[in-house]
């Protein structure tokens, strides 16, 4: 089993969302987040004067997939949500050692 | 003899004048960090209740009761003694003297409210409290007595303050200045940005003080008729014109800001304010273009140097409040109120002279007897929290409270 952390631009959500559901990969966990990179800040202004602001909205997706569906998961987000600028985002492949489905108790890889 | 519609404007004015202080709360509140936002609504909160009391009590009897040498009331309305259904025979004379009384209350209230905006997120609130007692008793009593009582130095000068500029604002916006001298810049001001938690709700009090404002201005008439009407368009013709030049001076460095264009009407309100029943309404745009100017780069200035009067009181009210005084002493005609003076366009360049006195007067005053009496409270109780509870924020450290709970307890 992998986890999979990806950081996304917001409005790729939608997007992202679809192309895995017609993966088979339903379920998944989304946080907002708040990220600085390549992408650079904003400029922002006071009643007079301005301020920069170095975090950007971002949104982290996270799901726990079997191993021999890292690589076609990780083609289905990259793809839908690349768009060729910078802030595109992140993924990240962590191993997991168990899963447990709370409903049942399920464990490994029928958990998931 | 009490005139019905007279004492009905008035009443109303009062009411919409005490409106101001919780859209003063709403303005700054709006400005600061998300730690203190309660307690610097709490601030002018307080102030309504605590100013309320103290009015009736005393507040009214020295800026209003009879003459003691120029400088302060007698102890003749302490109490509201001599204060009641009847109109007095000095103010407002078609009105309940209880009325005139209660307009003027909500005008202390407000002018000490203002001057938190100098020194959120870091002054102790049982200090704030002391503070504004003496401070009411000490510089607003005073100061109203001066330009408005009847025998005040300054009434008697000739110099004209028809709502405000210098009893309300140069006072405010003086003091700010120096209470925030006195305490010193909030922990990290200058190293990271101070960011406001909540624009929208800035644009609220904003919105409040302009509809306020009606009955600060049109209310100070004291009558319900022409010279109302006229102070009206002129409040409101001003704060147009004031807010428009900030929007297009944010527009010229950056984009169009609102959190700009609202403190740019509330300068353009402040400026109208001495002049706004002796001027001809048109005056109102000039008055307010000036006035969002002198405002904008007088809070540069203060920035540049690095003084943390933090939700720039003094560059709003101190400023704004300064030019109104002496923009009165410009635009005034006696065509549009006979009780008031030709100023420096109709040929009398002497009003000018006059207002420049009191501005000046007010100045010195606000600021050395504020200085002074800072220092009293610092060396007594301490101005300001401790670091630890200015790290985390006056709303729990001060009022045991948070603006917004959640599921994490």
């Amino acid at each position: 089993m992998k986890k999979i952390e990806a950081i996304i631009r917001e409005e790729k959500l939608d997007i992202i969302r679809k192309a895995l559901d017609d993966t088979g990969y339903y379920g998944m966990t989304v946080t907002e987040v708040s990220g600085r990179g390549k992408q650079g800040g904003v400029t922002l202004q006071w009643r007079v004067g301005e301020y920069h602001v170095d975090f950007l909205p971002k949104l982290k997706i996270e799901l726990v997939v079997l191993d021999e569906d890292v690589g076609k998961i990780l083609n289905v987000i990259t793809n839908s949500a690349r768009t060729g600028e910078k802030g595109d985002g992140k993924i990240f492949v962590i191993p997991v050692d168990n899963a447990v489905r709370v409903r049942t108790g399920e464990e490994g890889d029928n958990a998931i | 003899m009490v005139n019905a519609g007279d004492t009905a404007w008035l009443l109303v004015s009062a009411a919409l004048v005490m409106l101001m202080t919780p859209g003063l709360a709403l303005f700054y509140g709006g400005m600061v960090r998300r730690k203190n936002i309660l307690s610097t609504m709490m601030m002018s909160i307080a102030i309504l209740g605590l100013v309320g009391i103290l009015w009736v009590l005393y507040g009214y009897s020295l800026s209003f009761g009879t003459d003691i040498g120029g400088f302060i009331g007698g102890f003749d309305f302490i109490g509201l003694r001599q204060v009641g259904q009847e109109p007095s025979s000095t103010y407002a004379t078609t009105v309940p003297h209880l009325a005139y009384m209660i307009f003027q209350a909500m005008f202390a209230v407000i002018t000490v409210a203002l001057v938190t905006g100098s020194i959120v997120e870091r002054m102790k609130f049982s200090a704030l409290l002391i503070f504004s007692i003496l401070w009411l008793t000490m510089v607003y009593c005073p100061v109203a007595h001066w330009v408005w009582g009847s025998g005040g130095w300054l009434a008697r000068l000739g110099a004209l303050d028809f709502a405000g500029g210098t009893v309300v604002h140069i006072t405010a916006g003086v003091s700010a200045l120096a209470l925030a001298k006195l305490l010193g810049p909030r922990k990290g001001f200058g190293a990271e940005p101070m960011e406001p938690n909540n624009i929208p709700m800035v644009v609220i009090g904003a919105a409040l003080l302009w509809f306020g404002w009606f009955g600060f201005n049109a209310g100070s008439a004291l009558t319900a008729g022409g010279l109302a009407s006229s102070a009206f368009v002129a409040t409101n013709t001003s704060a147009a014109a004031a807010g428009i030049t900030w929007m297009a001076l944010s527009w010229i460095y950056r984009r169009p800001s609102i959190l700009g264009m609202v403190t740019g009407a509330v300068v353009g309100l402040v400026a109208i304010t001495p002049a706004a029943g002796f001027v001809p309404p048109l005056a109102g745009i000039p008055i307010g273009i000036v006035a969002a100017v002198i405002s904008y780069y007088g809070m540069l200035f203060r920035m540049k140097r690095s003084i943390d009067e933090s939700l720039d009181v003094w560059a709003c009210h101190g400023l704004g409040g300064t030019w109104g005084a002496l923009a009165t002493g410009i635009f005034a005609s006696v065509a549009v109120n006979a009780a008031g003076a030709d100023g420096v366009i109709m040929g009398n360049a002497m009003q000018f002279v006059k207002q420049l006195a009191a501005v000046g007067a007010v100045w010195g005053f606000a600021f050395l007897a504020t200085f002074g009496l800072g220092k009293l409270v610092d060396i007594t109780v301490g101005l300001r929290v401790s670091k630890t509870e200015e790290t985390v924020g006056l709303d729990i450290s001060q009022h045991g409270e948070r603006a917004y709970g959640g599921v994490l307890r």
